[in-house]
Order: structure tokens, then C-alpha cells, then sequence
């Protein structure tokens, strides 16, 4: 809907500034492939390292970037359910629900961790410290049931390992 | 048990290039560089080796396949596990990654390839880290860049990430997606080996398969031809997990009995409950009941029993449950993946979620069965990509195997 608001003058949008690290990666980046678009992916998620989300202004900024349109950067960034536009907690909790995980009693954890947050599954806490997921399989079935907080795996949980594991996060 | 991928993945440090290399690593290098091209391709081809990621087409003559000198060429290595139930190709990238590499430069060898990438999931985020690690390693030593060992060959290869689908794993998805779209599939033909990459003949493997060649070049087709059965050769990673007691990844020879995982490598059925079902090759291959637990781990012996090895992901179900509520929460995770872009599977798979959601409500009724097996049959076979497919498996397996749990909900209609 930004782009609507933008269109009628309701959003000042500034311009995107990449930094001199983020230039210097996105230059390591480009190396890597004989066709630009192809950074499309790796771009969006520098950004979005960088920014907790994915800016409409970065979209633009990448469009820039690869000669495609602020458009086509968004159609492709909505296809991945990796990237999000809107803010998330500091922690992104991703609980796998799974059939490896099911089988092991993930649906009673993923209750146990929302009840310990006290919000829903899908939900920020208020604090914007935690945001809880339900995820499909994250390859790690041998370790079922188990969970990947940010870029960390958790595996072989139980009521008292994800508390141990939230409590320690600050 | 013959190990061949797993035989060294515990030993300390061996994601290092000096432990790899003090294992023996990177040796089949010389003796590649020594042969054409086509020798590699031809020993490939003779040791019987199938694609591991799922389809089990023979790797030799996907090689074969590509488009006669038509360069660049390019190769990608899918590592974009995302079959639930499957976790062996993560601790190969995590564990062993020279392993990875030297089967990548044995591979661009033999099909004149100067470009490879290795698309990995977004999830898979630090385990790119340990690659371009391993990746530089090997950089340094000469095993990657211009002229390596002095051949004139060149060979580079990128990690890239993909940002959460399992479409993906799809190769012309995964295509599509490497080139910085959505990643939907391809029509085919064109298949990849001839209009692949950038439209370039494309080489597309999964980790396991690549991981293999190694030990063909080193110790020869026949070698590894002599382990497994007679049409499923070598051995396989297979990822057993569900209600086992020591659930892993364990490398077997083709042909072992499914029991001897499930009751032996895997310690048995957790709390020492009774057997059910079990899914032996990933969530998109149908289930069998517990009287097939003796059907060799094979890709014909499974076929045969009416199911597929697939990517080897051997999921365990015990007694305690009811049935359905795995195949509804199967199907889910095929609906929440569909990319939408072809009707059947699109609608198909929320069809099917809604019947069987309704009929776990207490809310169903016999003719459900017939609706669903209707609606199977107008999803078979008549997607772009397996993923249609995929979903109907665990549907019609598990009213084919388990018609009495369907049935149990009928029992209680109007009771919520």
C-alpha cells in the first residue's frame, strides 16, 4: 500500500543510503555473478541485516541498483517468506511445526513459548524484544522438536529448554 | 557398514582443509586432471549412481545431457534441503564441506564448467559462512581459481542464499530464483542441461550426489558399483527421525532392510511403543503401514511397495497416533508452498486441506473420502512441478493404509 501512499504525496519517502561496507559487500556481491538481478536476493537480505525489514526506500535503492523497477524488486521480495516490510521483534522466534516436529510434541511447545511471551503465535511482544512464528521444516529433523531464533538452531526442546533459552536472551 | 560420506564426519576439525587433506582429501584431483573429460562422465555412468536429492535420475547421463559445445557452462549444486523430514545434506555442509568442493571440481571437470554456485536455503545462513571459509581454503591452495594444478582449466565456485521457499529445491525453481526472481518452476523441456542458467546448458546436483564423486574417481566406478543391489547402487545418507529413540542420520548400502534402520541404527520406537507408519523418502513419498517394515531401502524395492526412496528421509510414526492429523498438517505445509502459478496444485491443495480440516471438526462425512480421492486424481500429474504431486501422496497413502482413522471421525459427527 506504501507505494499508493507515496504516489499521492502521504509518504515522504527519503532516498536509500548504503553505507561504505555495505558498497564494499555489494561490489563482492555483484562480482559473483554474470548478470546483475541475479544480486537481487543477496541485496535484500544485506538490507535487511542492516534494518530489521526491508524499506520501501531500499527497494528502490536496489531497483537502482539492478535496473528493474522498485515494483519488480517487491514482487520478488513477496514471493520469500524470509523478507518482511514490517518491524519485527529483536528476536525472531521460528518454531517448527513439521511433521518430525509434530511427532514430537511441537504443537505443545509452540503454546508453551506463545503463554510465556503472553502474545499469539504470529505476534510481537510489547517490548518489540520477541516475534513468535509458526515455520515448516528447517532441516533439522533429527533434532525434532526444535526451533531457530534469529540465525541460531535449537534443538531436542522441552518446556524447560525454551525457557532456560528465552530467559537468557537480552 | 560400508561408509563412504560418512566415514571420517566426526572426526575433529575435518570442515579444515588440513584435516581434509590429512584424510586423504582433495587426492582425486590429480588423478581426474590425468583423464578427458568424458572418462570421468563415462565411470559415473558405470557406477550406477542416481540423484539423491529425490528424483533418483542416473547422474552420469545428466552429464551427458548437456548441449553439445555450447559454453559457458554452468553447474549448480541445490542445497536447498527443504523436504521435511530430510536433514542429511546440512551436516554434510556443516561437517564436511571440502567434500562438497572436490566433488564440484570433479563435476565442472568432466562437463567443462567454469561457474558453479551452491544455492543454499536462507536458513542455512551460518553454514554459508563455513563454506566460504572452506571455499577460500581451497582458493589458496590452487584447488579453485585460474589454471588450477597447472591444467589450464579455470573453475569458480559462489555460495548464494536463497530467502525461504521450498519450491526452490525445485531445479528450475532454484534457476529462477538464482537469476533474482520468484521462484517458480519452468515448463520443461527445455530441461536445464540444455537451456539452464542464463539460458546455458546447466548441470543441477544435489549435495549427497555431489559428494559422491569423489570416492568414484578415487577408488572407481566398479568399487562403488559393488555395494547395494543390483539396480540401486552404492550407499545412501538416510535421515530417520519421529518416534525413534536415536533419531540421525546414518549412512546405509542400498538394499538394507527399512527394519534394520528403524529398529538398529535408530535405536527403536521411543517408550517401546508399536509401529504404525512410517514415510521412508521425505513427506512427498506415501506412507506405508508397519507390516512393510522389512522392504529393502532400495529405489526399486521401495517402488515396488508402492512408495518412492526419494531423499531419503525416513520418518517413524508410532501407535499413538491418529493419522489424519499428519496427513492434514502434510498438506498444510504443501498449501502455505504452492507458488500459485498453476491451478491445480494452487486450489488443489487448499481443497484438500479444508476437507480433511473438516472432517478432524467432526463435520465429515463418508462421501469426503471419495471427494478427496477426486480431487487427488485432478492434482496428479497435472502441475508444472511435482509439488501437486508431493501433496497428494500422503493423501491417498494414508486412505489407502489407514481408512479406519478417517473413519473414527465419522463415529463422532456433530460432536465437537
Amino acid at each position: 500500500m506504501w507505494a499508493v501512499e507515496i504516489l499521492q504525496g502521504n509518504i515522504k519517502m527519503s532516498e536509500y543510503k548504503f553505507s561504505e561496507d555495505q558498497e564494499k559487500e555489494i561490489a563482492t556481491i555483484f562480482a559473483k555473478y554474470p548478470v546483475k538481478t541475479s544480486a537481487l536476493l543477496p541485496l535484500l537480505t544485506l538490507v535487511q541485516r542492516a534494518d530489521q525489514l526491508v524499506k520501501p526506500e531500499a527497494m528502490v535503492a536496489i531497483g537502482k541498483k539492478l535496473d528493474v523497477s522498485p515494483a519488480y524488486v517487491q514482487s520478488v521480495l513477496s514471493f520469500y517468506t524470509m523478507y518482511h516490510t514490517e518491524k519485527v521483534g529483536k528476536y525472531m522466534i521460528l518454531f517448527c511445526i513439521n511433521i518430525s516436529c509434530q511427532l514430537n510434541g511441537s504443537d505443545k511447545l509452540l503454546e508453551h513459548t506463545a503463554k510465556k511471551l503472553n502474545i499469539k503465535v504470529g505476534e510481537t511482544t510489547f517490548d518489540e524484544k520477541f516475534t513468535l512464528h509458526r515455520e515448516e521444516c528447517l532441516a533439522a529433523c533429527t533434532e525434532a522438536p526444535m526451533m531457530r531464533v534469529n540465525d541460531t538452531y535449537y534443538g531436542n526442546l522441552t518446556e524447560q529448554r525454551i525457557d532456560q533459552i528465552i530467559d537468557l536472551l537480552d | 557398514m560400508t561408509q563412504i560420506l560418512f566415514k571420517d564426519i566426526n572426526k575433529e576439525g575435518l570442515h579444515t582443509m588440513k584435516v581434509y587433506e590429512e584424510l586423504g582429501g582433495y587426492q582425486s584431483l590429480k588423478k581426474a586432471f590425468a583423464q578427458k573429460p568424458d572418462e570421468i562422465i563415462a565411470d559415473v555412468k558405470a557406477s550406477g549412481l542416481r540423484g539423491r536429492g529425490g528424483a533418483g535420475f542416473p547422474t552420469g547421463l545428466k552429464w551427458s545431457f548437456l548441449a553439445k559445445d555450447v559454453f559457458p557452462r554452468y553447474l549448480c549444486c541445490n542445497a536447498d534441503e527443504s523436504e521435511p523430514g530430510t536433514c542429511k545434506d546440512r551436516e554434510l555442509l556443516l561437517k564436511n564441506p571440502h567434500l562438497l568442493i572436490e566433488g564440484m571440481i570433479l563435476c565442472s571437470y568432466a562437463c567443462q564448467i567454469e561457474t558453479g554456485y551452491i544455492y543454499m536455503r536462507g536458513e542455512f545462513h551460518d553454514l554459508s559462512f563455513i563454506m566460504d571459509k572452506a571455499l577460500e581454503e581451497a582458493h589458496a591452495k590452487g584447488y579453485l581459481g585460474k589454471n588450477i594444478l597447472g591444467t589450464g582449466f579455470n573453475l569458480d565456485i559462489h555460495t548464494h542464499l536463497g530467502a525461504g521457499a521450498y519450491i526452490c529445491g525445485e531445479e528450475s525453481a532454484l534457476l529462477n530464483s538464482l537469476e533474482g526472481g520468484r521462484g517458480e518452476p519452468r515448463m520443461k523441456p527445455p530441461f536445464p542441461a540444455v537451456e539452464g542458467l542464463y539460458s546455458k546448458p546447466t548441470v543441477i546436483n544435489n549435495v549427497e550426489t555431489l559428494c559422491v564423486i569423489p570416492y568414484i574417481v578415487n577408488e572407481g566406478a566398479e568399487k562403488y558399483a559393488s555395494f547395494g543391489t543390483e539396480k540401486s547402487k552404492g550407499t545412501k545418507l538416510v535421515s530417520v527421525s519421529g518416534h525413534v529413540k536415536k533419531p540421525g542420520n546414518y549412512e546405509i548400502e542400498m538394499g538394507t532392510p527399512t527394519s534394520e534402520l528403524i529398529y538398529n541404527l535408530a535405536g527403536g520406537i521411543r517408550n517401546d511403543n508399536k509401529l504404525k507408519a512410517f514415510i521412508p523418502g521425505g513427506s512427498s513419498v506415501p506412507m506405508l503401514p508397519a507390516d512393510k517394515v522389512d522392504t529393502p531401502y532400495d529405489y526399486e524395492s521401495l517402488a515396488a511397495a508402492g512408495t518412492m526412496l526419494g531423499s531419503g528421509a525416513l520418518i517413524v510414526i508410532d501407535d499413538s497416533v491418529n493419522i489424519v492429523e499428519t496427513t492434514l498438517r502434510l498438506i498444510s505445509f504443501y498449501m502455505h508452498e504452492s507458488c500459485g502459478k498453476c491451478t491445480p496444485c494452487r486450489e488443489g491443495t487448499r481443497w484438500l486441506y479444508q476437507i480433511v480440516e473438516r472432517i478432524m471438526q467432526n463435520k465429515g462425512q463418508l462421501e469426503y473420502i471419495e471427494k478427496l480421492e477426486d480431487i487427488c486424481g485432478n492434482m496428479s500429474f497435472k502441475a508444472f512441478c511435482p509439488l501437486a504431486d508431493a501433496c497428494v501422496a500422503p493423501v491417498v497413502s494414508s486412505i489407502k493404509h489407514f481408512r479406519s482413522d478417517y473413519e473414527e471421525y465419522f463415529k463422532n459427527v456433530g460432536v465437537s
